[in-house]
Order: structure tokens, then C-alpha cells, then sequence
């Protein structure tokens, strides 16, 4: 990591005009020397206008392309202007701005891919989750934390920081089905050899808006997720191009 | 085990290797992956126990259990057109977006090219 990084703070927004423009701020606040960049998903509200306002830079997808293909946005463009750090954050004002530096402490000097992963529910602050949907929270990390040889408890957390390998890894390969994106990026980083760190966050409830998932999306959700987990153990066995790391203690 | 279920075995497993080897490949999205993946996994189950899908065409009331075979392909290979057609709608209107999206970039383009010759 140099001294003086780089940093692009990407926030997918879809229809967040209550409270993107604050979360622009405390981005700029905590961080004054990054670059805020709003990936605006279709969104048909005053997210755009909201964003510019509050100073960031905006981008618009032509239309809604999930959160995963929000983010490749936001991958390519930190390749293409050489930033060396890129951050994550929810634009519906759940994560903390100023938790931002405790997730750019946690990289270390290892070369390769590395993604740095704000967690909720390791230690601080308190939200409340559905029981069922923690269980199976739980099993997927679980997994997880075996593939990436680290102890992971919140791994479909928006909450980020990605180097500039990592960058370079999900500006091609970051992962555009809907739902399964933060999961499939940990698989994706793992088989690139890459290491996947977790710092524990505090989470706020959101500014504006209601969870996106329904019962329904929940159930779809984990078909999907377990459908990607089973593919990966395929993918996994037979990629030549892996990188073998030693087993972490 | 019969030569009819042998047959359906057979296929299942070959139709789980194909979509495991052209997901691996990244050829095939999971959205698609995840149905036939699952199609496969049922009939591997009837061809290894046919009592169950007799005992299920027996509670549905159908006399002769492969009628019940043929409705159910027939009504799955129905969902699997509609979802196809809604699928095709959904690209044509976002190739169309891309192409108004592309002409206005263009003519915003010709405009700047105008203003500074």
C-alpha cells in the first residue's frame, strides 16, 4: 500500500434520494481526500441530482443492473484512472463513513488481490436479523472462512475495501447475478489466490427505505447463493490457473 | 431397475455433467444453471426409485402414471418458453435503451467537434 493512497469510495444507488446526499458528506468528511463516486442504478427518483449536489460524481447506468453490475462500474473506472484502493458503501446511510479507515488499517503488505470486509456482526453495534437468515448466514460463512483460510461471520456485508490487485481482479471478473455478488466476489478473490480480511463495524439502521428482501427473495436468494456455492466446488477443483496458498493457523 | 429407467438414469446424469461442465466454464449463467439442474436431479431420483412417482401419479388420481410424465414435461417445457419470451422482451428493450443511449452520446459528440473546429 503507498503512503499516500489513491482512494475511490463507490456508492451503488438505487433510488436512495433521502439519503444519498448525506451519506456523500460524512463520506467526504471522514475521508477528505477521496474521489465519491455514485453509481446510480436506474434509479427514477433525485438520487443524481442529490448525489452532485452533496459533490460527488455521479455515473448512470441506462438501466437497472443490480448492485453487482454497479459495482463492475465502479471497478472499471478505479482501473482505468489508477486508483490504488477501492471502498464500498451503501448509499442507504447503513455504514459508518468513518469506519472507512478501520477497513483501510486492515490490509497487509502481501502482494495480490485483497479484500477487506466490514462486518456486522462481529462485536459492535447491534441490528436486528431474522433468525432463519442469520442460521443460514452462518453455514454460508462458515464456508466461506474455509475457502479464504480466514474467520469470516458476515460475508454478504456491502462494507469494503478492495486493492489495486483486487481491482484489477473484479474490473474482469466481478460477479453481475443479482443477489449472489457478494458472495461469489469472496470465491472469485479466493481462487485468484487473494486474501480476504474482517474488521468489525458499527452498523446504523438505514437513513431511508426498507430492507430489499422479502421472504420470498430470501428463499431465492439462498437457492441461488447454495447453486453458486456448489458450481465454485466444481470450478475450484479444476482451475489450473490457482494459486496455491498455505493453510492459514 | 428396467431398460426405461436405465435410459432416464442415463440422461439425467449426462444432462448433470453438461450444465456442471458449461457452468464451470462460466458459459452458462446460474439463473439458468439452477432449473435444469434441477430437472435433471428429479428424474435421477424417479429412474432410481420409479415406486415414488407411481405412488405420485397415484395421489394426483392418474391411471396410468407416464400420462402424468408427459403433463409434467409438457407443463415445464410451457414455463420454460414463457420465461424465454419475457426474457427476450426484457433485452430488446435494454439493447434499445443502449441504442438511444449511443445515438445521444453521438450527437452530443458531433456537437463538441462542431463547437471546437
Amino acid at each position: 500500500m503507498p503512503n499516500d493512497p489513491k482512494i475511490l469510495v463507490v456508492l451503488p444507488a438505487l433510488n436512495e434520494e433521502r439519503s444519498v446526499g448525506v451519506v456523500v458528506k460524512e463520506v467526504e468528511t471522514a475521508v477528505p481526500e477521496c474521489t465519491v463516486l455514485v453509481v446510480d442504478d436506474g434509479s427514477v427518483d433525485g438520487t443524481v441530482a442529490q448525489a452532485r449536489e452533496a459533490g460527488a460524481q455521479v455515473i448512470s447506468n441506462p438501466f437497472n443492473l443490480g448492485v453487482g453490475g454497479a459495482m463492475r462500474v465502479g471497478f472499471r473506472v478505479a482501473r482505468a484512472h489508477g486508483y490504488d484502493v477501492l471502498v464500498q458503501v451503501d448509499a442507504d446511510g447503513q455504514h459508518d463513513a468513518r469506519d472507512i479507515g478501520l477497513l483501510l488499517a486492515a490490509f497487509d503488505d502481501e502482494p495480490g488481490p485483497q479484500v477487506v470486509i466490514g462486518a456486522r456482526f462481529a462485536g459492535r453495534g447491534d441490528i436486528a436479523v431474522p433468525r432463519a437468515r442469520r442460521a443460514a448466514m452462518r453455514l454460508l460463512a462458515r464456508y466461506l472462512s474455509r475457502v479464504t483460510h480466514t474467520k469470516l461471520t458476515d460475508v454478504t456485508s456491502g462494507f469494503r475495501a478492495h486493492n489495486r490487485a483486487g481491482i484489477e481482479l473484479f474490473a474482469q471478473s466481478y460477479p453481475a447475478d443479482y443477489l449472489s455478488d457478494t458472495v461469489e466476489s469472496l470465491i472469485i478473490a479466493a481462487e485468484a489466490g487473494g486474501r480476504v480480511h474482517q474488521v468489525p463495524v458499527t452498523m446504523r439502521p438505514r437513513l431511508a427505505g426498507s430492507p430489499s428482501q422479502s421472504p420470498l427473495r430470501a428463499g431465492l436468494y439462498l437457492v441461488r447463493v447454495m447453486t453458486v456455492l456448489v458450481l465454485s466446488v466444481f470450478r475450484r477443483h479444476s482451475n489450473p490457473n490457482r494459486l496455491r496458498r498455505p493453510e492459514a493457523t | 431397475m428396467t431398460g426405461v429407467h436405465i435410459i432416464a438414469l442415463v440422461s439425467a446424469l449426462v444432462t448433470l455433467t453438461v450444465i456442471i461442465e458449461l457452468s464451470r466454464r462460466r458459459h452458462l449463467h446460474e439463473k439458468y444453471a439452477i432449473m435444469w439442474l434441477a430437472v435433471a436431479l428429479v428424474i435421477a431420483v424417479f429412474a432410481v426409485f420409479p415406486g415414488l412417482f407411481n405412488s405420485l401419479a397415484h395421489a394426483f388420481g392418474v391411471k396410468n402414471p407416464p400420462d402424468l410424465l408427459t403433463v409434467m414435461a409438457a407443463l415445464f417445457l410451457l414455463t420454460v418458453c414463457v420465461r424465454l419470451s419475457w426474457e427476450v422482451g426484457r433485452l430488446e428493450d435494454h439493447s434499445r435503451a443502449l441504442a438511444e443511449e449511443v445515438a445521444l452520446l453521438r450527437k452530443d459528440l458531433d456537437d463538441r467537434t462542431l463547437e471546437s473546429t
